[in-house]
C-alpha cells in the first residue's frame, strides 16, 4: 500500500496519465460497439483489422509529431509549415518519377533518388524555417507562416498545377505495401521513425541540447551550448520528417495531390504534442507522450468515423474532447478539485500530491 | 503663467528625453513608409489601368474592413502575448448562422447584429477563461475554438445558403458618397468614392481600439502584461482579468468582424473564412506587432491591412491569371518584411543603428531644442 501511493501520486501528476485514460476509454467504448475490434484477418496479403487501420491511418501524423515535439521543445514555437512541407516534398519526389508526364507507369529517375530528392526538399523547406527562426530571430510561428502560405502554391508550381498519378506498383511499396511483408509500410516506417528520433533524443546529447535551449536558450548559451544551431537542427529534421510523412502519404495514395496532401495535418501534429503533456513553452519533452497523443488523437477520429459522424462535423466533437482532456489535466483545474476533495475528505486525504 | 508652464516643462525634460526611436515607432514608421511607396509605385504601373482612381484607394477599406476587425483583436490579444486562432472560424460561423436565420424570412435583419455579436463574445469569453484563469495554452484553445467553429458550420448547412432578406442587403449595398472624390469615365459618367456601411463600422471601431489601447488603464496594462508579466503583477495590475478580457474583447471584435465579412459577402457558405486568422496575423504582423507581446499599435495593424488589400488588388494587374501566384507574393512579401523588422530591431537594440531622419521628423525628441531656454 505505502508503495502505491507515490505511484498513484506521479500517475495523478503526470500530464500524460489523462490522455492515456481517453484512449482507454475510446478503446473500451469501441469494443463495446464492435465486437470485432480485436479481430485481425489476412486479406491481400495485408493484416487488416479495427487495430492495424488505427496504427495505419495514424502513422502520417505520427511521423510529423516527431519532428514538431523536437521544434516546440527546442523553441516554444511551433511549425505550421509541415503540411506544406509534406506537399512539397511529395512533389519533387513526384516530378523526378513521372518526368513531364502527368499519368505514367514509367519511373523516370531511379526510385531511390526520386526519394532523396523528396527528402532533401523537406530539409531545404526545414532549414529556410530554422534560418530564419535562429539566424533572424523570428517568432517560430510567424517564421513557418511564410512556407505554410507559400508552400502549396510552390508545391503546384513544381507540379505544374496538376496531380500527378504514378501507376508503376513500385511507388505503393512506400505506403502500402513490399511484396511479401503483410504488415502495410506506413506502420513500419513510422515505427521505425518513433524509434530512431527516440534513440537520437536519448543515446546523443541531442534530447539533452534541445530541452536545456528550450528551457533557458541564453543560459545554455553561457554553459557553450550553441542553441542557434540547435534550433536550426530540429528545423531541418522536422523538415526532413514532414518529408517522409509527404512520401509516404502521396505514395498510400497512389498519386501527388499538393493542393490536398497533408492539409490541416500541422494543427493535429500541435495538438498530438499538447495532449502528450509537452509544454507548448518549450523546454522537457517526451516522445512516448507524444505517440501516445497522436494515437489518441487518431483513435477518437476512426471511433467518430464508425459512429457515423460526418468528415466535416468531427471538428465538433474533436473540439469538445480536446477541450476536456486539456481542462482536465491543467494544473490549476487539479488544484481546485484538491481543494474540493480536501474539504470533503479531510486534510489526509489527498488526490494528486 | 509662461514662466510657471516653462519650468514645469524643464522638470519634466529628464523624463521625456528620448534621442533614439522606439521599436514600436520604428516599426509603425517601416509599415506606413512600405504602404506609401506601394502605392505610389501601383500608381504610376498601373496608370492606364484604371488604378489612379479615389475609388480604388476607399475599396481597400471597402474589401477589407472584416479584416481589419479581425486583425485589431488579433492586435490586442498578441500585444498581451497571447494568440487567438479561431476569428476565421468564428466569422465563417457568424456569416452562416446569419445566412440561416434570414432563410425563413420570419425573423428581422435586425436580430443579426445581436446574434453575431453573440456568438463572438460567446468565443472570447469561453477562451478567455481558459486561458487566463485555467492556464491553458492560448494556441491549444483557440485552435480548439477554430475545430469548433468550423464544425458547427457544417452541422448548420453543408450547401451554400443564399442570403435574400431585404433589409440586411440594402445594408450591404448602401453606399455613402464622398463628395467631390470623383474621376470622370471614359464616357463622361463620374465614378464616385464611396464607403460601405461596414467600412464606417470598422473605421469608428479602429478610433475607439486607438483610444482604448492609447489612454485607458485596461489599454496600458495589455503592453504592461505583455511587456513582461512578472513586472505587470509587480505593479498591481490583475493581470488574469486583463488577459481574459483582451480574448473577450477579441470575440467581440471576430463578432463585428464576422457581421462585417457577411455584409461584404452575403451568403452563408461552408468555406467562408477559411484560414482568414492567417491573414490577420499576419497584417499584424506586418503592422508592427510581435508575437512575444508589448509591441504594436491599432494603427499600425489598420496600414498592414491595407497593405494587404493593396497586394491583393494589384497582383491580377500584373497579368498573373494562375491563382496559385497571389499566395507566393503575399508570402514572400510577408517575408521580407519580417526580415526586415528583425533586422532594424535587432540592429536599434544594438544601438549600432540610427535612422537618418532629420530633426523635426524624429519622434518624441521634440523637446530637444528646448534645453537652452
Amino acid at each position: 500500500m505505502n508503495k502505491l501511493k507515490p505511484l498513484a501520486k506521479s500517475l495523478l501528476h503526470s500530464r500524460l496519465t489523462f490522455s492515456l485514460v481517453i484512449l482507454l476509454i475510446v478503446v473500451v467504448q469501441n469494443i463495446i460497439t464492435t465486437p470485432t475490434f480485436f479481430n485481425i484477418s489476412i486479406t491481400n496479403g495485408l493484416i487488416s483489422g479495427y487495430i492495424p487501420d488505427i496504427l495505419d491511418e495514424a502513422s502520417l501524423l505520427v511521423i510529423v509529431t516527431m519532428g514538431m515535439t523536437l521544434v516546440i521543445a527546442a523553441t516554444g514555437g511551433v511549425d505550421i509549415s509541415v503540411g506544406a512541407i509534406m506537399a512539397i516534398a511529395a512533389s519533387f519526389c513526384g516530378l523526378l518519377l513521372n518526368g513531364p508526364e502527368y499519368r505514367t507507369d514509367v519511373f523516370h529517375s531511379p526510385y531511390l533518388l526520386a526519394l532523396l530528392v523528396g527528402l532533401l526538399g523537406g530539409a531545404l523547406c526545414g532549414a529556410f524555417n530554422g534560418f530564419l527562426v535562429s539566424g533572424l530571430k523570428i517568432q517560430p510561428m510567424i517564421a513557418t507562416l511564410i512556407l505554410f502560405t507559400a508552400g502549396r502554391s510552390i508545391a503546384k508550381q513544381i507540379t505544374h498545377g496538376q496531380t500527378i498519378y504514378i501507376m508503376n506498383p513500385v511507388f505503393k511499396w512506400l505506403g502500402v505495401q513490399i511484396p511479401g511483408i503483410p504488415i502495410r509500410t506506413t506502420i513500419i516506417v513510422s515505427t521505425v521513425i518513433v524509434i530512431i528520433v527516440a534513440l537520437l533524443t536519448r543515446l546523443t546529447s541531442l534530447g539533452l541540447y534541445v530541452q536545456s535551449v528550450g528551457i533557458n536558450g541564453s543560459s545554455s548559451r553561457l554553459v557553450g551550448l550553441n542553441s542557434r544551431a540547435v534550433k536550426f537542427m530540429a528545423f531541418v529534421i522536422c523538415g526532413v520528417l514532414a518529408g517522409v510523412a509527404g512520401l509516404v502519404g502521396s505514395s498510400s495514395l497512389g498519386s501527388v495531390n499538393s493542393g490536398e496532401l497533408g492539409l490541416g495535418l500541422e494543427m493535429d501534429a500541435i495538438l498530438a504534442v499538447a495532449l502528450g503533456g509537452n509544454m507548448l513553452g518549450g523546454g522537457k519533452f517526451s516522445i512516448a507522450g507524444s505517440v501516445i497523443g497522436a494515437y489518441t488523437i487518431q483513435a477518437i477520429t476512426t471511433t467518430l468515423y464508425a459512429m457515423n459522424v460526418r468528415a466535416d462535423q468531427l471538428n465538433v466533437f474533436k473540439a469538445i474532447i480536446i477541450i476536456i482532456i486539456i481542462v482536465a489535466s491543467s494544473d490549476v483545474f487539479k488544484e481546485k478539485i484538491r481543494k474540493l476533495t480536501r474539504g470533503v475528505f479531510g486534510k489526509n486525504v489527498s488526490i494528486g500530491g | 503663467m509662461k514662466d510657471k508652464k516653462i519650468i514645469n516643462r524643464m522638470n519634466a525634460e529628464p523624463f521625456k528625453k528620448r534621442k533614439n526611436l522606439s521599436n514600436t515607432a520604428v516599426l509603425l514608421l517601416i509599415t506606413i513608409s512600405l504602404f506609401v511607396l506601394l502605392y505610389v509605385i501601383s500608381l504610376f504601373m498601373f496608370a492606364d489601368s484604371n488604378f489612379a482612381k479615389y475609388s480604388v484607394f476607399f475599396n481597400l477599406f471597402n474589401n477589407k474592413a472584416y479584416l481589419l476587425m479581425l486583425a485589431l483583436g488579433l492586435t490586442v490579444v498578441m500585444i498581451t502575448g497571447s494568440i487567438d486562432i479561431s476569428v476565421g472560424g468564428v466569422t465563417g460561423l457568424i456569416s452562416m448562422v446569419i445566412a440561416a436565420m434570414l432563410m425563413g424570412g420570419v425573423v428581422s435583419a435586425m436580430w443579426t447584429i445581436p446574434v453575431a455579436l453573440g456568438i463572438g463574445l460567446a468565443f472570447g469569453i469561453v477562451q478567455g477563461y481558459l486561458v487566463a484563469y485555467l492556464d491553458i495554452q492560448p494556441f491549444i484553445v483557440t485552435l480548439s475554438g477554430m475545430f469548433f467553429a468550423r464544425g458547427m458550420i457544417s452541422v448548420i448547412n453543408t450547401q451554400s445558403v443564399p442570403i435574400t432578406d431585404q433589409l440586411f442587403m440594402s445594408w450591404s449595398s448602401a453606399k455613402l458618397y464622398i463628395p467631390f472624390l470623383f474621376n470622370e469615365r471614359r464616357n463622361g459618367t463620374r465614378d464616385i468614392a464611396y464607403l460601405t456601411p461596414a467600412a464606417i463600422v470598422a473605421i469608428l471601431v479602429l478610433i475607439v481600439m486607438i483610444i482604448v489601447l492609447k489612454k485607458t488603464k485596461f489599454g496600458r496594462s495589455l503592453y504592461a502584461i505583455g511587456g513582461s508579466t512578472q513586472s505587470a503583477l509587480l505593479m498591481g495590475i490583475n493581470v488574469k482579468r486583463t488577459k481574459f478580457l483582451a480574448h473577450v474583447l477579441c470575440g467581440l471584435l471576430a463578432g463585428i468582424g464576422g457581421l462585417l465579412y457577411t455584409l461584404f459577402a452575403p451568403s452563408g457558405n461552408p468555406g467562408n473564412g477559411y484560414g482568414y486568422e492567417i491573414d490577420a496575423i499576419s497584417s499584424s504582423v506586418i503592422g508592427g506587432v510581435m508575437l512575444t507581446g508589448g509591441i504594436g499599435l491599432p494603427i499600425g495593424t489598420l496600414f498592414g491591412v491595407l497593405i494587404n488589400a493593396l497586394i491583393e488588388r494589384v497582383v491580377p494587374l500584373l497579368g498573373i491569371v494562375e491563382a496559385s501566384w497571389p499566395r507566393i507574393i503575399t508570402s514572400a512579401f510577408l517575408f521580407a518584411f519580417v526580415v526586415l523588422q528583425s533586422v532594424l530591431v535587432s540592429a536599434s537594440q544594438k544601438g549600432g543603428f540610427k535612422l537618418m531622419l532629420p530633426e523635426w521628423l524624429r519622434l518624441g525628441s521634440k523637446n530637444n531644442a528646448r534645453h537652452d531656454i
